[in-house]
């Protein structure tokens, strides 16, 4: 059995080994992930609760077209009881109650939420014009002049699971490679087994390329395990070129493992070189968009975004596995990381100890 | 050809002289104890020799060739027992002195061996963090002879051992040092330096103080002292160590 194997085969079995590493490396991240896409995933599809009082005509004449999309965005309920519907109204139950008097058709709702209250009088108003128009049309036999089409620009299915996977993956690789790194390198430096294995006829290149090799097999399986979980359980739709997410994530992981190698060559203990390294990646994940995106952040935090690692492993990530890009989009985000994991490297060697003496 | 040739090895770390002008000449097959408190010097000379730390100042030549800068064709040679701790992090036993055979092309059954002739074939399946600190020093020590080495170093190898592991081990070591293997071990215990080396070398501050077998050591001193730990203590003094 060579040496690389020999090492490669005693990191795996010292990783599985590891409850706290598999935790973090996998359950963890996949905790996020059932949040995000399970819990918040269906506040985007979130319904306005309508009560309906009587008879309204009205929602009766829409064409079937307008009744399918008054199904999406309406949950109705129908009662006789306006006094117990402007109650629920009130209390908060149901957003708007609408009545029939005469031909006008009358929405009773509060403002204590504003944007739901614009919303829905805009629907409400837009289906009421709507009706409107094909029932002149039918009167008068002429078409309305203008009409209106709309079309998504992202792949159709949106839903939060396809903006949260690509970067909770981010983070879940970039935690696992920094702190296998981290703490692999300083708990080997003070067991004196890196001096151990400096007196045995093995070169520095096979024992990093062990480990290495180790790290980017763990960050292919998470990637196998993110996108199958999130495909089956959540409706993630992965676009055309989604494949050069794997070279991303490779870079991406050599670039994460250099910042657990700084994190260790900086600590004293495996303790304090695993929180150096969680003190390095989980206010990146937060500032990399890993967890809720940057579009609403002010634009100077965006510029510093633009100086983490982690930001554009995410941003490459969401190009081309979500928004539809081609496999050239990845070329960009491959290159910043590599230039990060080639810098950070060369600070982790300079500042690195045999010893912690 | 001696095994060790060492001339004038010095090592300064800030105002501490840890080794200071040592020199020290082991011939092939000898057993040599390398005796000290603590805090004289022990670990620094014997890294030094192994390679792993560069002498401000002095020469080592080890089997004929130099150790540093990192001298790949040696090391094969040589066999190190660091500390009982320098083991890879949730392995069996088993599969750790497999992992170290297989750095040095061992086949997995020689490893198995070994694992027997230093009495853990039956923990051959228990985790490292689980042997008891004599089972991990004897598993340590066998991780350094599973190769075979010409020159073997350990590092306090009976520390932590009952009676009965120390003995096997004694065997053990004489055993390797019959056939034809160079031993260079430091040690606390006199008995042991007594029973096993053919020269000692007594060290404090970074020198080396006398180097002798341990027989003459005792009869140079005279009466009334009969041990070779009465040598030790008139040569070191009393005082409290680190």
């Amino acid at each position: 059995m060579s040496a690389f194997r020999a090492l490669s085969l005693a990191i795996v079995r010292g990783f599985l080994r590891d409850k706290a590493s598999l935790f973090f490396a996998l359950v963890f991240p996949l905790m996020f992930l059932v949040l995000f896409g399970g819990l918040l995933g269906d506040r985007s599809q979130s319904q306005v609760d309508l009560v309906q009082v009587g008879e309204v005509p009205v929602l009766d004449a829409m064409s079937p077209g307008a009744a399918a999309a008054f199904e999406d965005t309406f949950d109705v309920t129908e009662t006789d009881d306006l006094d117990a519907a402007l109650e629920q109204v009130r209390t908060g139950d149901a957003d708007v109650a609408v009545v029939m008097e005469g031909d006008t058709l009358v929405a009773h709702f509060t403002l204590t939420d504003q944007v739901a209250a614009a919303v829905t009088q805009g629907a409400l108003r837009a289906f009421v014009d709507g009706t409107n128009v094909e029932v002149l049309a039918r009167e008068t036999g002429s078409q309305p002049p203008y009409s209106l089409r709309v079309q998504q620009v992202e792949d159709e299915s949106l839903s939060t699971i396809q903006f949260v996977t690509p970067g909770l993956l981010g983070w879940a690789v970039a935690m696992s490679a920094a702190f296998g790194a981290a703490a692999t390198l300083q708990g080997w430096r003070q067991s004196k087994l890196l001096r151990r294995l400096q007196l045995a006829p093995v070169s520095t290149r096979t024992v990093v390329s062990a480990r290495v090799a180790v790290t980017l097999g763990i960050a292919l399986v998470q990637m196998a395990i993110f996108l199958g979980l999130a495909a089956a359980a959540f409706g993630l739709q992965l676009s055309g070129a989604w494949w050069a997410a794997v070279p991303l994530l490779v870079v991406g992981t050599l670039c994460f493992m250099a910042v657990g190698l700084l994190a260790g060559a900086l600590a004293r203990t495996t303790e304090g070189a695993v929180n150096a390294a969680n003190f390095m990646v989980l206010p990146m994940a937060f500032l990399s968009g890993s967890f809720f995106p940057l579009d609403g952040a002010p634009t100077w935090l965006q510029r510093v975004s633009d100086l983490l690692p982690l930001k554009h492993l995410n941003e490459g990530m969401l190009d081309v596995m979500v928004r539809g890009e081609g496999a050239s989009a990845a070329l960009a985000p491959i290159g910043v990381l590599a230039g990060f994991a080639v810098v950070i490297t060369l600070l982790a060697a300079r500042l690195f100890r045999w010893e912690t003496v | 050809m001696a095994a060790i040739r060492a001339q004038g090895l010095t090592k300064v770390y800030g105002d501490l002289r840890a080794v200071d002008g040592v020199d020290l000449e082991v011939a092939e097959g000898e057993f040599v104890g390398v005796l000290g408190p603590n805090g004289a010097g022990k670990t620094t000379l014997l890294e030094m020799v192994e390679g792993l730390r560069r002498p401000d100042a002095g020469t080592v030549e080890v089997l004929g060739e130099a150790v540093w800068p990192r001298n790949p064709a040696l090391l094969p040679r040589i066999g190190v027992q660091l500390q009982a701790s320098a083991f890879f992090e949730r392995l069996t036993a088993r599969e750790q002195i497999r992992t170290f055979a297989a750095l040095y092309d061992v086949s997995p059954a020689r490893a198995d061996e070994w694992l027997e002739r230093v009495g853990l074939g039956e923990k051959a399946a228990t985790r490292v963090e689980d042997l008891s600190g004599g089972q991990a020093q004897r598993l340590s020590i066998a991780c350094a002879l599973v190769h075979d080495p010409d020159l073997v170093f350990l590092d306090e190898p009976t520390a932590a051992l009952d009676p009965q592991a120390r003995r096997n081990l004694w065997d053990l070591l004489s055993g390797i040092n019959e056939s034809g293997r160079t031993v260079v071990l430091t040690t606390h215990y006199m008995d042991e330096a007594e029973v096993l080396c053919d020269r000692v070398a007594v060290m404090d501050a970074g020198r080396v103080l006398r180097v002798g077998a341990p027989a003459d050591l005792v009869r140079d001193l005279g009466a009334p002292t009969r041990t070779l730990e009465d040598v030790f203590l008139h040569l070191t003094g009393r005082e409290y160590r680190a």
